[in-house]
Protein backbone atom coordinates (compact mmCIF):
# COMPACT_ATOMS: atom_id res chain seq x y z
CA UNK A 1 0.00 0.00 0.00
CA UNK A 2 2.63 2.45 1.11
CA UNK A 3 4.92 1.40 -1.73
CA UNK A 4 2.20 2.22 -4.22
CA UNK A 5 1.68 5.66 -2.84
CA UNK A 6 5.38 6.35 -3.00
CA UNK A 7 5.49 5.13 -6.56
CA UNK A 8 2.63 7.39 -7.58
CA UNK A 9 4.37 10.27 -5.88
CA UNK A 10 7.53 9.59 -7.84
CA UNK A 11 5.61 9.50 -11.10
CA UNK A 12 4.05 12.88 -10.48
CA UNK A 13 7.46 14.30 -9.58
CA UNK A 14 8.85 12.82 -12.76
CA UNK A 15 6.13 14.47 -14.82
CA UNK A 16 6.66 17.80 -13.08
CA UNK A 17 10.38 17.52 -13.78
CA UNK A 18 9.88 16.76 -17.45
CA UNK A 19 7.48 19.68 -17.82
CA UNK A 20 10.02 22.01 -16.22
CA UNK A 21 12.68 20.57 -18.48
CA UNK A 22 10.55 21.40 -21.50
CA UNK A 23 10.11 24.96 -20.29
CA UNK A 24 13.87 25.14 -19.81
CA UNK A 25 14.69 24.19 -23.37
CA UNK A 26 11.82 26.17 -24.90
CA UNK A 27 14.06 29.19 -25.68
CA UNK A 28 16.41 26.93 -27.65
CA UNK A 29 13.47 25.33 -29.42
CA UNK A 30 12.14 28.75 -30.41
CA UNK A 31 15.55 29.84 -31.61
CA UNK A 32 16.14 26.80 -33.80
CA UNK A 33 12.64 26.52 -35.22
CA UNK A 34 12.56 30.15 -36.27
CA UNK A 35 16.08 30.05 -37.66
CA UNK A 36 14.66 27.75 -40.34
CA UNK A 37 11.86 30.14 -41.31
CA UNK A 38 11.58 32.93 -43.82
CA UNK A 39 11.05 36.46 -42.64
CA UNK A 40 7.39 36.28 -43.59
CA UNK A 41 6.98 32.89 -41.92
CA UNK A 42 8.24 34.36 -38.60
CA UNK A 43 5.89 37.27 -38.98
CA UNK A 44 2.88 34.98 -39.31
CA UNK A 45 3.72 32.89 -36.24
CA UNK A 46 6.71 32.00 -34.09
CA UNK A 47 5.50 28.96 -32.19
CA UNK A 48 5.01 26.33 -34.87
CA UNK A 49 7.29 24.52 -37.27
CA UNK A 50 8.39 26.28 -40.47
CA UNK A 51 6.21 25.70 -43.52
CA UNK A 52 9.29 24.88 -45.43
CA UNK A 53 12.75 24.62 -43.85
CA UNK A 54 15.08 27.32 -45.16
CA UNK A 55 18.78 26.53 -45.01
CA UNK A 56 19.96 29.67 -46.73
CA UNK A 57 19.62 31.60 -43.44
CA UNK A 58 22.41 29.47 -42.03
CA UNK A 59 24.58 29.86 -45.07
CA UNK A 60 24.24 33.62 -44.99
CA UNK A 61 24.86 33.80 -41.23
CA UNK A 62 27.81 31.43 -41.49
CA UNK A 63 29.45 33.68 -44.07
CA UNK A 64 28.63 36.95 -42.32
CA UNK A 65 29.87 35.68 -38.98
CA UNK A 66 33.12 34.63 -40.72
CA UNK A 67 32.38 31.65 -38.58
CA UNK A 68 35.45 29.52 -39.18
CA UNK A 69 37.72 32.45 -38.48
CA UNK A 70 35.83 33.48 -35.33
CA UNK A 71 35.83 29.88 -34.17
CA UNK A 72 39.56 29.65 -34.80
CA UNK A 73 40.17 32.87 -32.84
CA UNK A 74 38.03 31.67 -29.96
CA UNK A 75 39.70 28.26 -29.83
CA UNK A 76 43.19 29.75 -30.04
CA UNK A 77 42.66 32.42 -27.39
CA UNK A 78 40.75 30.17 -25.00
CA UNK A 79 43.12 27.24 -25.50
CA UNK A 80 46.33 29.21 -24.92
CA UNK A 81 44.84 31.07 -21.95
CA UNK A 82 43.78 27.84 -20.28
CA UNK A 83 47.17 26.25 -20.92
CA UNK A 84 49.11 29.04 -19.24
CA UNK A 85 46.57 29.39 -16.42
CA UNK A 86 46.90 25.67 -15.63
CA UNK A 87 50.67 25.57 -15.87
CA UNK A 88 51.44 28.74 -13.91
CA UNK A 89 48.64 28.45 -11.33
CA UNK A 90 49.54 24.88 -10.46
CA UNK A 91 53.19 25.87 -10.05
CA UNK A 92 52.17 28.74 -7.80
CA UNK A 93 49.71 26.64 -5.83
CA UNK A 94 52.45 24.06 -5.27
CA UNK A 95 55.05 26.61 -4.19
CA UNK A 96 52.65 28.37 -1.82
CA UNK A 97 51.28 25.18 -0.28
CA UNK A 98 54.72 23.66 0.32
CA UNK A 99 56.18 26.79 1.88
CA UNK A 100 54.47 27.59 5.14
CA UNK A 101 55.93 31.00 5.88
CA UNK A 102 54.36 34.32 6.70
CA UNK A 103 55.36 35.74 3.33
CA UNK A 104 53.73 32.95 1.36
CA UNK A 105 50.62 33.38 3.48
CA UNK A 106 50.51 37.05 2.51
CA UNK A 107 51.04 36.28 -1.18
CA UNK A 108 48.25 33.71 -1.08
CA UNK A 109 45.96 36.18 0.65
CA UNK A 110 46.60 38.83 -2.02
CA UNK A 111 45.70 36.39 -4.78
CA UNK A 112 42.47 35.41 -3.06
CA UNK A 113 41.56 38.99 -2.12
CA UNK A 114 42.00 40.08 -5.74
CA UNK A 115 38.89 38.05 -6.56
CA UNK A 116 36.87 40.79 -4.87
CA UNK A 117 37.84 43.37 -7.47
CA UNK A 118 35.18 43.67 -10.17
CA UNK A 119 36.42 43.92 -13.73
CA UNK A 120 35.12 47.47 -14.21
CA UNK A 121 37.36 48.69 -11.41
CA UNK A 122 40.52 47.88 -13.33
CA UNK A 123 39.19 48.10 -16.87
CA UNK A 124 40.08 51.67 -17.82
CA UNK A 125 43.69 51.74 -16.55
CA UNK A 126 44.20 48.24 -17.94
CA UNK A 127 43.24 49.31 -21.45
CA UNK A 128 45.31 52.47 -21.06
CA UNK A 129 48.43 50.59 -19.91
CA UNK A 130 48.16 47.89 -22.55
CA UNK A 131 47.42 50.51 -25.20
CA UNK A 132 50.56 52.42 -24.38
CA UNK A 133 52.59 49.21 -24.48
CA UNK A 134 51.03 48.41 -27.86
CA UNK A 135 49.63 45.18 -26.43
CA UNK A 136 45.96 45.52 -27.35
CA UNK A 137 46.00 42.27 -29.32
CA UNK A 138 45.45 38.54 -28.88
CA UNK A 139 48.74 38.12 -27.03
CA UNK A 140 47.85 40.86 -24.59
CA UNK A 141 44.39 39.37 -24.14
CA UNK A 142 45.80 35.95 -23.26
CA UNK A 143 48.08 37.55 -20.68
CA UNK A 144 45.10 39.41 -19.22
CA UNK A 145 43.22 36.13 -18.89
CA UNK A 146 46.15 34.75 -16.90
CA UNK A 147 45.86 37.72 -14.54
CA UNK A 148 42.11 37.39 -14.11
CA UNK A 149 42.01 33.60 -14.05
CA UNK A 150 44.95 32.77 -11.79
CA UNK A 151 43.37 33.72 -8.44
CA UNK A 152 40.60 31.13 -8.35
CA UNK A 153 42.90 28.58 -9.99
CA UNK A 154 45.66 29.04 -7.40
CA UNK A 155 43.04 28.79 -4.68
CA UNK A 156 41.84 25.45 -6.03
CA UNK A 157 45.36 24.06 -6.57
CA UNK A 158 46.43 25.23 -3.12
CA UNK A 159 43.50 23.32 -1.62
CA UNK A 160 44.27 20.20 -3.63
CA UNK A 161 47.93 20.21 -2.55
CA UNK A 162 46.97 19.44 1.05
CA UNK A 163 45.94 16.01 -0.16
CA UNK A 164 49.37 15.24 -1.60
CA UNK A 165 51.91 13.97 0.89
CA UNK A 166 55.20 15.78 1.31
CA UNK A 167 57.06 12.47 1.21
CA UNK A 168 56.37 12.48 -2.54
CA UNK A 169 58.59 15.53 -2.96
CA UNK A 170 61.21 14.24 -0.56
CA UNK A 171 61.56 10.94 -2.36
CA UNK A 172 62.00 12.71 -5.69
CA UNK A 173 64.57 15.12 -4.28
CA UNK A 174 66.55 12.25 -2.76
CA UNK A 175 66.51 10.56 -6.16
CA UNK A 176 68.22 13.66 -7.52
CA UNK A 177 65.34 15.52 -9.13
CA UNK A 178 65.33 19.29 -8.95
CA UNK A 179 62.27 21.30 -7.90
CA UNK A 180 60.92 21.70 -11.38
CA UNK A 181 61.38 18.02 -12.24
CA UNK A 182 59.70 17.06 -8.97
CA UNK A 183 56.79 19.29 -9.78
CA UNK A 184 56.44 18.32 -13.41
CA UNK A 185 56.92 14.55 -13.15
CA UNK A 186 55.51 13.81 -9.69
CA UNK A 187 53.12 16.53 -8.50
CA UNK A 188 51.52 17.83 -11.69
CA UNK A 189 50.19 14.41 -12.79
CA UNK A 190 48.67 13.95 -9.32
CA UNK A 191 46.86 17.27 -9.72
CA UNK A 192 45.10 16.11 -12.86
CA UNK A 193 41.57 15.96 -11.41
CA UNK A 194 41.82 19.52 -10.13
CA UNK A 195 43.37 20.62 -13.43
CA UNK A 196 40.23 19.38 -15.18
CA UNK A 197 38.10 21.45 -12.80
CA UNK A 198 40.29 24.52 -13.30
CA UNK A 199 40.14 24.06 -17.08
CA UNK A 200 36.35 23.75 -17.13
CA UNK A 201 35.70 26.73 -14.87
CA UNK A 202 38.02 28.95 -16.89
CA UNK A 203 36.83 27.75 -20.29
CA UNK A 204 33.26 28.67 -19.41
CA UNK A 205 33.99 32.31 -18.73
CA UNK A 206 36.83 32.89 -21.18
CA UNK A 207 34.99 31.31 -24.11
CA UNK A 208 31.92 33.45 -23.41
CA UNK A 209 33.65 36.67 -22.42
CA UNK A 210 32.49 39.66 -24.40
CA UNK A 211 33.54 42.89 -22.70
CA UNK A 212 37.29 42.32 -22.49
CA UNK A 213 37.70 41.17 -26.12
CA UNK A 214 35.54 44.11 -27.21
CA UNK A 215 38.07 46.45 -25.61
CA UNK A 216 41.14 44.64 -26.86
CA UNK A 217 40.49 42.99 -30.21
CA UNK A 218 39.71 44.45 -33.61
CA UNK A 219 36.77 43.09 -35.58
CA UNK A 220 39.03 41.05 -37.85
CA UNK A 221 40.40 39.14 -34.85
CA UNK A 222 37.07 38.83 -33.09
CA UNK A 223 36.10 35.85 -30.96
CA UNK A 224 32.63 34.32 -31.37
CA UNK A 225 30.81 36.48 -28.76
CA UNK A 226 32.38 39.67 -30.10
CA UNK A 227 31.61 38.78 -33.71
CA UNK A 228 28.09 37.86 -32.64
CA UNK A 229 27.64 41.34 -31.23
CA UNK A 230 28.58 42.99 -34.52
CA UNK A 231 26.52 40.49 -36.46
CA UNK A 232 23.43 41.03 -34.36
CA UNK A 233 23.64 44.78 -34.68
CA UNK A 234 23.54 44.31 -38.43
CA UNK A 235 20.41 42.14 -38.40
CA UNK A 236 18.30 43.70 -35.67
CA UNK A 237 15.06 43.59 -37.59
CA UNK A 238 15.78 40.36 -39.45
CA UNK A 239 15.16 37.64 -36.93
CA UNK A 240 15.49 34.77 -39.41
CA UNK A 241 19.15 35.66 -39.99
CA UNK A 242 19.87 36.74 -36.42
CA UNK A 243 18.52 33.47 -35.04
CA UNK A 244 20.43 31.38 -37.56
CA UNK A 245 23.59 33.22 -36.47
CA UNK A 246 22.84 32.60 -32.80
CA UNK A 247 22.25 28.92 -33.48
CA UNK A 248 25.59 28.60 -35.24
CA UNK A 249 27.37 30.49 -32.47
CA UNK A 250 25.98 28.15 -29.81
CA UNK A 251 26.69 24.95 -31.70
CA UNK A 252 30.32 24.43 -30.55
CA UNK A 253 29.26 24.75 -26.90
CA UNK A 254 26.39 22.30 -27.30
CA UNK A 255 28.68 19.79 -29.01
CA UNK A 256 31.28 20.19 -26.26
CA UNK A 257 28.61 19.77 -23.60
CA UNK A 258 27.29 16.65 -25.28
CA UNK A 259 30.67 14.96 -25.02
CA UNK A 260 31.75 16.17 -21.60
CA UNK A 261 28.59 16.85 -19.63
CA UNK A 262 29.59 14.68 -16.70
CA UNK A 263 33.03 16.25 -16.30
CA UNK A 264 31.58 19.72 -16.72
CA UNK A 265 28.92 19.30 -14.05
CA UNK A 266 31.37 17.58 -11.69
CA UNK A 267 33.95 20.28 -12.33
CA UNK A 268 31.53 23.06 -11.55
CA UNK A 269 30.29 21.38 -8.40
CA UNK A 270 33.88 20.77 -7.30
CA UNK A 271 34.71 24.43 -7.82
CA UNK A 272 31.60 25.68 -6.07
CA UNK A 273 31.98 23.60 -2.95
CA UNK A 274 35.61 24.47 -2.30
CA UNK B 1 60.63 25.11 -0.40
CA UNK B 2 61.75 28.25 1.40
CA UNK B 3 61.14 31.90 0.48
CA UNK B 4 64.86 32.34 0.05
CA UNK B 5 65.12 29.64 -2.52
CA UNK B 6 65.28 30.61 -6.14
CA UNK B 7 62.76 27.97 -7.18
CA UNK B 8 60.08 29.41 -4.89
CA UNK B 9 60.25 32.73 -6.71
CA UNK B 10 60.61 31.14 -10.14
CA UNK B 11 57.39 29.21 -9.55
CA UNK B 12 55.57 32.36 -8.56
CA UNK B 13 56.95 34.86 -11.06
CA UNK B 14 54.48 34.23 -13.91
CA UNK B 15 51.37 34.62 -11.77
CA UNK B 16 52.77 37.55 -9.82
CA UNK B 17 53.43 39.30 -13.10
CA UNK B 18 49.98 38.34 -14.37
CA UNK B 19 48.05 39.50 -11.34
CA UNK B 20 50.34 42.49 -10.81
CA UNK B 21 50.18 43.90 -14.32
CA UNK B 22 46.55 43.03 -15.00
CA UNK B 23 44.85 43.60 -11.66
CA UNK B 24 46.95 45.16 -8.89
CA UNK B 25 48.73 47.93 -10.80
CA UNK B 26 45.66 49.00 -12.81
CA UNK B 27 43.64 48.98 -9.60
CA UNK B 28 46.06 51.29 -7.77
CA UNK B 29 46.63 53.39 -10.88
CA UNK B 30 42.85 53.80 -11.25
CA UNK B 31 42.43 54.69 -7.60
CA UNK B 32 44.97 57.48 -8.01
CA UNK B 33 43.57 58.79 -11.29
CA UNK B 34 40.03 58.92 -9.92
CA UNK B 35 41.21 61.99 -7.99
CA UNK B 36 42.45 63.75 -11.13
CA UNK B 37 41.08 65.00 -14.45
CA UNK B 38 42.67 62.04 -16.28
CA UNK B 39 41.52 61.56 -19.87
CA UNK B 40 42.90 58.06 -20.27
CA UNK B 41 46.34 59.18 -21.39
CA UNK B 42 47.40 62.15 -19.33
CA UNK B 43 46.20 63.89 -16.20
CA UNK B 44 46.69 67.63 -15.81
CA UNK B 45 45.38 68.39 -12.39
CA UNK B 46 44.72 66.79 -9.06
CA UNK B 47 41.12 67.63 -8.25
CA UNK B 48 40.55 65.79 -4.99
CA UNK B 49 37.07 64.45 -4.43
CA UNK B 50 35.45 66.44 -7.23
CA UNK B 51 34.63 63.34 -9.32
CA UNK B 52 33.18 61.62 -6.30
CA UNK B 53 31.01 64.58 -5.32
CA UNK B 54 29.74 64.81 -8.87
CA UNK B 55 28.78 61.14 -9.13
CA UNK B 56 26.68 61.25 -6.00
CA UNK B 57 24.76 64.14 -7.48
CA UNK B 58 24.22 62.45 -10.81
CA UNK B 59 20.77 60.90 -10.98
CA UNK B 60 21.70 58.46 -13.77
CA UNK B 61 24.43 56.86 -11.69
CA UNK B 62 22.34 56.71 -8.52
CA UNK B 63 19.46 55.24 -10.53
CA UNK B 64 21.74 52.55 -11.89
CA UNK B 65 22.85 51.66 -8.35
CA UNK B 66 19.27 51.50 -7.13
CA UNK B 67 18.24 49.39 -10.14
CA UNK B 68 21.16 47.02 -9.51
CA UNK B 69 20.31 46.67 -5.81
CA UNK B 70 16.67 45.84 -6.59
CA UNK B 71 17.79 43.38 -9.24
CA UNK B 72 20.24 41.74 -6.83
CA UNK B 73 17.68 41.34 -4.04
CA UNK B 74 15.08 39.78 -6.36
CA UNK B 75 17.50 37.48 -8.18
CA UNK B 76 19.22 36.27 -5.01
CA UNK B 77 15.91 35.24 -3.46
CA UNK B 78 14.54 33.75 -6.66
CA UNK B 79 17.71 31.90 -7.61
CA UNK B 80 18.04 30.27 -4.22
CA UNK B 81 14.43 29.11 -4.17
CA UNK B 82 14.70 27.81 -7.72
CA UNK B 83 18.13 26.27 -7.19
CA UNK B 84 17.05 24.39 -4.08
CA UNK B 85 13.75 23.38 -5.70
CA UNK B 86 15.45 21.99 -8.79
CA UNK B 87 18.07 20.24 -6.66
CA UNK B 88 15.40 18.55 -4.54
CA UNK B 89 13.61 17.52 -7.70
CA UNK B 90 16.53 15.94 -9.54
CA UNK B 91 17.92 14.16 -6.46
CA UNK B 92 14.69 12.26 -5.94
CA UNK B 93 14.81 8.76 -7.29
CA UNK B 94 13.40 9.67 -10.70
CA UNK B 95 14.49 8.17 -14.00
CA UNK B 96 15.07 11.48 -15.74
CA UNK B 97 17.21 12.89 -12.89
CA UNK B 98 20.47 12.99 -14.81
CA UNK B 99 18.88 14.21 -18.00
CA UNK B 100 17.20 17.04 -16.13
CA UNK B 101 20.45 18.10 -14.47
CA UNK B 102 21.99 18.38 -17.90
CA UNK B 103 19.06 20.40 -19.21
CA UNK B 104 18.79 22.79 -16.28
CA UNK B 105 22.50 23.46 -16.32
CA UNK B 106 22.81 24.04 -20.06
CA UNK B 107 22.15 27.81 -20.22
CA UNK B 108 25.17 28.42 -17.97
CA UNK B 109 27.55 27.30 -20.64
CA UNK B 110 26.35 29.82 -23.15
CA UNK B 111 27.45 33.38 -22.74
CA UNK B 112 25.14 36.03 -21.32
CA UNK B 113 25.47 38.07 -24.49
CA UNK B 114 24.06 35.33 -26.71
CA UNK B 115 21.37 34.36 -24.21
CA UNK B 116 20.28 38.00 -24.03
CA UNK B 117 19.82 38.08 -27.80
CA UNK B 118 17.74 34.88 -27.73
CA UNK B 119 15.50 36.30 -25.01
CA UNK B 120 15.20 39.54 -26.87
CA UNK B 121 13.52 37.51 -29.59
CA UNK B 122 11.31 35.78 -27.04
CA UNK B 123 10.21 38.93 -25.27
CA UNK B 124 9.57 40.82 -28.48
CA UNK B 125 8.27 38.28 -30.97
CA UNK B 126 7.12 35.28 -28.98
CA UNK B 127 5.44 37.30 -26.23
CA UNK B 128 3.86 39.50 -28.88
CA UNK B 129 2.51 36.45 -30.67
CA UNK B 130 1.14 34.92 -27.50
CA UNK B 131 -0.49 38.25 -26.66
CA UNK B 132 -2.15 38.17 -30.09
CA UNK B 133 -3.37 34.61 -29.60
CA UNK B 134 -4.61 34.92 -26.04
CA UNK B 135 -5.53 38.58 -25.91
CA UNK B 136 -3.30 39.20 -22.86
CA UNK B 137 -2.26 42.76 -23.63
CA UNK B 138 0.33 42.81 -20.86
CA UNK B 139 2.65 40.57 -22.87
CA UNK B 140 3.17 43.22 -25.52
CA UNK B 141 6.22 45.45 -25.56
CA UNK B 142 8.12 43.67 -22.82
CA UNK B 143 11.42 45.40 -23.29
CA UNK B 144 9.96 48.83 -23.86
CA UNK B 145 9.07 49.75 -20.29
CA UNK B 146 11.27 50.01 -17.21
CA UNK B 147 9.19 47.64 -15.17
CA UNK B 148 8.84 44.83 -17.68
CA UNK B 149 12.46 45.36 -18.71
CA UNK B 150 13.43 44.73 -15.10
CA UNK B 151 11.44 41.49 -15.00
CA UNK B 152 12.82 40.52 -18.38
CA UNK B 153 16.33 40.72 -16.94
CA UNK B 154 15.24 38.79 -13.86
CA UNK B 155 13.67 36.01 -15.95
CA UNK B 156 16.73 35.74 -18.18
CA UNK B 157 19.11 35.60 -15.21
CA UNK B 158 16.97 33.15 -13.26
CA UNK B 159 16.74 30.84 -16.26
CA UNK B 160 20.47 31.09 -16.90
CA UNK B 161 21.80 30.72 -13.37
CA UNK B 162 19.30 28.48 -11.57
CA UNK B 163 21.07 25.39 -12.89
CA UNK B 164 24.36 26.58 -11.45
CA UNK B 165 22.86 27.16 -8.01
CA UNK B 166 21.14 23.79 -8.34
CA UNK B 167 24.57 22.12 -8.71
CA UNK B 168 25.73 23.71 -5.45
CA UNK B 169 22.67 22.53 -3.56
CA UNK B 170 22.98 19.04 -5.06
CA UNK B 171 26.54 18.79 -3.78
CA UNK B 172 25.34 19.46 -0.24
CA UNK B 173 22.17 17.38 -0.53
CA UNK B 174 24.18 14.35 -1.58
CA UNK B 175 26.33 14.67 1.51
CA UNK B 176 23.41 14.15 3.86
CA UNK B 177 23.76 10.69 5.38
CA UNK B 178 21.00 8.39 4.11
CA UNK B 179 20.63 6.79 7.55
CA UNK B 180 19.46 10.09 9.00
CA UNK B 181 16.55 10.29 6.59
CA UNK B 182 15.76 6.59 7.04
CA UNK B 183 15.75 6.93 10.82
CA UNK B 184 13.37 9.88 10.62
CA UNK B 185 11.10 7.90 8.30
CA UNK B 186 10.98 5.02 10.75
CA UNK B 187 10.17 7.47 13.52
CA UNK B 188 7.20 8.52 11.43
CA UNK B 189 8.31 11.99 10.35
CA UNK B 190 6.36 13.35 7.39
CA UNK B 191 8.27 14.43 4.31
CA UNK B 192 7.74 18.06 5.27
CA UNK B 193 9.09 17.40 8.77
CA UNK B 194 12.07 15.57 7.31
CA UNK B 195 12.78 18.51 5.05
CA UNK B 196 12.40 21.10 7.79
CA UNK B 197 14.36 19.30 10.50
CA UNK B 198 17.02 17.40 8.59
CA UNK B 199 17.47 18.43 4.99
CA UNK B 200 17.14 22.18 5.41
CA UNK B 201 19.58 22.63 8.32
CA UNK B 202 22.12 20.42 6.58
CA UNK B 203 22.01 22.33 3.30
CA UNK B 204 22.24 25.70 5.05
CA UNK B 205 25.96 26.02 4.27
CA UNK B 206 25.05 25.71 0.58
CA UNK B 207 22.92 28.78 1.02
CA UNK B 208 25.95 30.67 2.30
CA UNK B 209 27.99 29.71 -0.74
CA UNK B 210 25.26 30.37 -3.24
CA UNK B 211 24.28 33.66 -1.66
CA UNK B 212 27.85 34.85 -2.05
CA UNK B 213 27.92 33.76 -5.67
CA UNK B 214 24.50 35.08 -6.63
CA UNK B 215 25.06 38.42 -4.94
CA UNK B 216 28.39 39.11 -6.59
CA UNK B 217 27.08 37.81 -9.90
CA UNK B 218 23.99 40.03 -9.72
CA UNK B 219 26.10 43.10 -9.01
CA UNK B 220 28.58 42.46 -11.79
CA UNK B 221 26.10 41.57 -14.53
CA UNK B 222 26.87 43.27 -17.82
CA UNK B 223 26.50 41.11 -20.96
CA UNK B 224 22.85 40.22 -20.36
CA UNK B 225 22.05 43.84 -19.67
CA UNK B 226 23.74 44.95 -22.89
CA UNK B 227 22.17 42.40 -25.19
CA UNK B 228 18.68 42.22 -23.70
CA UNK B 229 17.69 45.82 -23.05
CA UNK B 230 20.84 47.79 -23.86
CA UNK B 231 19.87 49.84 -20.80
CA UNK B 232 16.73 51.15 -22.44
CA UNK B 233 14.23 52.66 -22.42
CA UNK B 234 16.06 55.91 -21.62
CA UNK B 235 18.80 54.17 -19.60
CA UNK B 236 16.21 53.11 -17.04
CA UNK B 237 17.34 49.46 -17.01
CA UNK B 238 21.02 50.26 -16.95
CA UNK B 239 22.98 48.56 -14.20
CA UNK B 240 26.13 49.89 -12.56
CA UNK B 241 28.58 47.80 -14.57
CA UNK B 242 27.11 49.07 -17.82
CA UNK B 243 26.89 52.66 -16.60
CA UNK B 244 30.64 52.64 -15.93
CA UNK B 245 31.50 51.23 -19.36
CA UNK B 246 29.28 53.89 -20.99
CA UNK B 247 30.78 56.75 -19.02
CA UNK B 248 34.25 55.60 -19.98
CA UNK B 249 33.98 54.55 -23.59
CA UNK B 250 30.92 56.36 -24.95
CA UNK B 251 31.24 59.62 -23.05
CA UNK B 252 35.03 59.45 -22.82
CA UNK B 253 35.10 60.68 -19.23
CA UNK B 254 37.85 58.43 -17.96
CA UNK B 255 38.61 59.89 -14.53
CA UNK B 256 34.93 60.28 -13.75
CA UNK B 257 34.16 56.73 -14.86
CA UNK B 258 37.08 55.53 -12.77
CA UNK B 259 35.63 57.23 -9.69
CA UNK B 260 32.38 55.37 -10.33
CA UNK B 261 34.41 52.16 -10.70
CA UNK B 262 36.00 52.76 -7.29
CA UNK B 263 32.57 53.20 -5.71
CA UNK B 264 31.47 50.03 -7.49
CA UNK B 265 34.43 48.17 -6.01
CA UNK B 266 33.59 49.46 -2.53
CA UNK B 267 30.00 48.28 -2.83
CA UNK B 268 31.01 44.80 -4.01
CA UNK B 269 33.75 44.51 -1.38
CA UNK B 270 31.52 45.63 1.49
CA UNK B 271 28.82 43.17 0.53
CA UNK B 272 31.28 40.30 0.20
CA UNK B 273 33.08 41.06 3.46
CA UNK B 274 29.85 41.55 5.41
CA UNK B 275 28.73 38.19 4.18
CA UNK B 276 31.96 36.49 5.17
CA UNK B 277 31.74 38.14 8.59
CA UNK B 278 28.21 36.90 9.23
CA UNK B 279 29.10 33.42 8.10
CA UNK B 280 32.05 33.22 10.42
CA UNK B 281 29.85 34.34 13.28
CA UNK B 282 27.23 31.77 12.48
CA UNK B 283 29.80 29.02 12.19
CA UNK B 284 31.02 29.81 15.69
CA UNK B 285 27.51 29.58 17.06
CA UNK B 286 26.96 26.22 15.42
Amino acid sequence: MKKNKEKRNLISIEILGLLLGLIWIAPFYLMIVNAFKTKRDIFSGVLGFPEEAVFSNFVEAFIDLAFLKSLFNSVLITGLSIAIIILFSSMAGYALARNKSKLSGIIFFIFVAAMLIPFQSVMIPLVSIFGQADMLNAGGLIFMYLGFGCSLSIFLYHGAMTGISKSMDEAAIIDGANRFQTFWYIIFPLLKPISVTVAILNVIWIWNDYLLPSLVLSESNATIPLKMFYFFGQYTKQWHLALAGLTIAILPVIIGYFFAQKQIINGVSEGAVK
Amino acid sequence: MQNRSLSFWLFLTPVIMGLGIVVVIPFLYGLFYSFTDWNGITANAFIGFENYIKLFQESEFMDSIWFTVKFAVVTVILLNIMGLGLALLVTRNIKSGNLLRTVFFMPNLIGGLILGFIWQFIFISVFGDIAGLTGIEGLNGWLSTTNTGFWGLVILTAWQMAGYIMIIYIAYLENIPKELIEAAKIDGASSFQRFKNITFPLVAPAFTVSMFLTLSMAFKIYDQNLSLTNGGPFNSTQMVAMEIVRTAFSDNQMAYAQAKAVIFFLIVAVIALTQVYYNKKREVEM
